[in-house]
């Protein structure tokens, strides 16, 4: 494991130690997340995610399976079939209530679980392939509920299915028949939505394969944490268990709180009424929408709208699919040494510039096309690409980064020093009886 | 390198986009985008608030069963009830024999085939059958209607923004076109056989109003059956169909919510024990 002083999985029951020695699955665990994965001991609450996104994964998969048991995936029964989960399955309102709101929390978890990695720079070396396969899992993710929100087979359903697949036609000469062999028709029915099926139920269980390599990765190094400095010594760590085990248990209940009052209380809220309308070729809806979660992309997809060498469709989704792919070489666009924004100023205001953008992008991509958005749009698809690929470059090497601490253990009593002394004169003793920082 | 390339790259998408933000901007300048009739005219809906609305909403079951009427005398003649069966009436208060006599005296009956000749037929409804619905197909529906659709109305609450109060706001909203309007937007008609409605999306509707008069239905619980209360009760019971579990999902939601804050209270107390002595 990361470091030396982490922990080793000592069974002390009989029946343990038989199967550590045939398998030694909790010694996996143990290491992975239990006591034996040493952790900052300074992690704040932004360091939940992870394991909100874990659990928005599982649960996923237990209403979807179950879900699926009672689903129809043809296209003249399917939207039937989802009315019968609701009126005649024994709770079934529930399941899919939960399913489909289950989407927008995972969706929600992630994107502050990115948020987190953008702003404490925990792309950056060494944990560059636990960014990259984080980055696989989105897309991933994304792939994953777009084909899960076809499946209902209402109107949005069937028009997004539409306009998604729709992209595949700007590849220059091959793409239309690239679209219709994808689809298996002309335009979306009864083979595409097997299709989306399948894949639905296959992707789950993929992301669940990258995300043990996602934490196998970060293992290795350990995790980031919010001074960004490295972990010295063993001062500077706590046991994952019991420590950010319990800090999760308060995470995981704030999520549940939500998650519940989006189930019981307003299930529809991030739905559109369009989708209880049964999916017609024949009558398009007046706005196609996707998600809330892919807004900010619809937002750069449509303000390319100029034609320049290529046409404005293609320069569209070259963007939409470009916004995310650059993530991948963010460890190396970012060149500077210091990873927490907390000790970079200028990346700092960029940043809340950034989230800003994206929130603005976002009411853009859900808002109708009158001129002031998409101008709105347009120059907000600006900002976003200007950051990645033009600022965060270049301010990486001019900006004058903030002292940083010497350590995490540092960092964490100067906190204290400053707020409350009383507690600080109270603990400093035992906390500065440092064990010598161990070399690697 | 790495920042040549991706500030070329960026450059590139920038470029393109201020390309297009100059074009929408000569546009937005040159042929300002004219106010449509239906940005000027159209209405919201004003809030009817049911007793179904809010955290803590339940059916009012006396309401629903007012709703259930209206539809069954006025609705039901042109709308579909597909997804709802008629056992589910249990769920407003209906007893199994209320619920049977219901069925069996459907007007329009289940479609069958005449177990003697293989001929298609019709059977009395029985409590198991969905509504029926009142044309044989999308086509007879079109025909009888002036070419319009009557849509299915099992989920019409769900499937419109503002539900509930839409239903009720665009039954009562008929009239005819205001003198401001036509003065603005001197092109609008509404050509025969539809009928100006300003809560429908394009202001000309091809349902003729369906409540024509107070005392249209007559209530048994003895409510005065004004048009008002005709289309809040006809509301209601569409929220129900829509949505027929919503009395359950509200009482286990706050179930669910106390229980979660009680796990959240103990997760929080387990955290602080757990960290007592470190400080982070």
């Amino acid at each position: 494991m990361s470091f030396p002083w982490a922990k080793h999985y000592e069974p002390k029951q009989p029946l343990m130690r038989w199967l550590d020695e045939k398998l030694p699955l909790p010694r996996l665990v143990y290491g992975a997340i239990g006591a034996g994965y040493p952790v900052p001991r300074n992690l704040n609450y932004f360091w939940n995610f992870g394991v909100l996104a874990g659990l928005a994964l599982v649960l996923q998969i237990v209403t979807g399976v179950t879900l699926a048991m009672h689903y129809a995936s043809y296209s003249g029964g399917a939207f039937a079939s989802v009315e019968s989960i609701m009126r005649d399955v024994n709770a079934g309102w529930f399941l899919r209530y939960a399913h489909a709101n289950g989407a927008s929390m995972f969706l929600l978890v992630v994107y502050i679980h990115i948020g987190r990695g953008l702003y404490y720079g925990s792309y950056k070396a060494p944990r560059e392939m636990v960014w990259l396969l984080g980055v696989v899992i989105f897309l991933l993710m994304m792939a994953t509920a777009f084909m899960g929100y076809v499946l209902p087979w209402g109107q949005m359903s069937f028009w997004g299915a539409q306009v998604i697949t729709g992209f595949f036609s700007a590849i220059p000469l091959v793409g239309e028949s690239i679209r219709i062999w994808l689809l298996g028709g002309f335009a979306p029915d009864n083979a595409a939505l097997n299709r989306f099926f399948s894949l639905h139920y296959l992707l789950p269980f993929v992301i669940a394969g990258v995300i043990i390599l996602h934490i196998w990765a970060l293992h290795i190094p350990g995790s980031n944490n919010p001074t960004g400095v490295d972990v010295k010594g063993e001062q500077d760590t706590v046991p994952f268990h019991p420590y950010y085990t319990a800090k999760d248990g308060v995470g995981v209940g704030v999520f549940a709180l939500i998650f519940a009052a989006l189930i019981f209380f307003s299930p529809n809220l991030l739905g559109h009424p369009d989708n209880y309308i049964e999916a017609n070729p024949l009558s398009t809806p007046a706005h196609i929408v996707p998600e809330w979660y892919f807004l900010p992309f619809y937002a750069i997809l449509k303000s390319f709208t100029a034609d320049f060498i290529l046409p404005a469709k293609l320069w569209g989704v070259l963007a939409m699919f470009g916004s995310i792919l650059l993530l991948f070489f963010l460890p190396w666009l970012d060149t500077s040494p210091v990873r927490s924004a907390n000790y970079r100023p200028k990346l700092r205001i960029f940043l809340v510039v950034l989230l800003a953008d994206v929130l603005l992008l976002g009411y853009v991509g859900g808002a109708e096309a009158s001129a002031k958005n998409v101008i709105l749009g347009q120059i907000g698809a600006a900002y976003y690409f200007a950051h990645f690929l033009i600022i965060l470059p270049w301010i990486s090497r001019s900006e004058k980064p903030v002292e940083l601490p010497n350590s995490i253990t540092e960092a964490v009593l100067a906190k204290h020093g400053g707020t409350s002394p009383a507690h600080t004169a109270l603990k400093t003793d035992d906390d500065l009886t440092t064990k010598p920082a161990l070399a690697n | 390198m790495v920042r040549t390339i991706s500030t070329l790259i960026g450059a590139a998408f920038v470029f393109v986009l201020a390309l297009a933000l100059f074009g929408t901007v000569k546009t937005a300048i040159q042929e300002p985008a004219a106010e449509t009739v239906e940005q000027v005219f159209h209405q919201h809906p004003a809030d009817i608030d049911l007793p179904s609305a809010g955290l803590f909403g339940k059916f009012d079951n006396r309401q629903v069963q007012r709703g259930f009427q209206v539809f069954k005398e006025v609705c039901s003649a042109c709308h579909s009830l597909k997804y709802v069966t008629f056992r589910d009436l249990a769920k407003i208060g209906y007893t199994d024999p209320e619920i049977k006599a219901i069925a069996s005296q459907w007007v329009i009956e289940q479609p069958s085939v005449n177990p003697d000749t293989g001929e298609p037929a019709t059977r009395k409804n029985s409590p198991s059958d969905r509504f029926p619905s009142p044309f044989a197909n999308d086509v007879a529906a079109r025909a009888a209607n002036n070419n319009a659709l009557p849509p299915d109305l099992s989920l019409i609450t769900k499937a419109r923004e503002d539900g509930p109060n839409y239903v009720h706001a665009l039954i009562t909203g008929y009239g005819t076109a205001p003198a401001a309007l036509k003065k603005e937007f001197p092109t609008f008609s509404t050509p025969p056989g539809l009928h100006y409605n300003p809560y429908f999306a394009n202001l000309n509707i091809a349902m003729p109003p369906p409540l024509t008069a107070d005392g249209q239905v007559t209530y048994t619980d003895g409510t005065a059956a004004t048009k008002d209360q005709m289309a809040r009760d006809v509301s209601a019971f569409l929220t129900w169909t829509a949505e027929p579990n919503l009395d359950a999902r509200h009482a286990a939601g706050i179930a669910a919510i106390i229980f979660i804050l009680i796990f959240v209270f103990l997760a929080w107390g387990a955290y602080q024990n757990v960290w007592r002595d470190i400080k982070h």
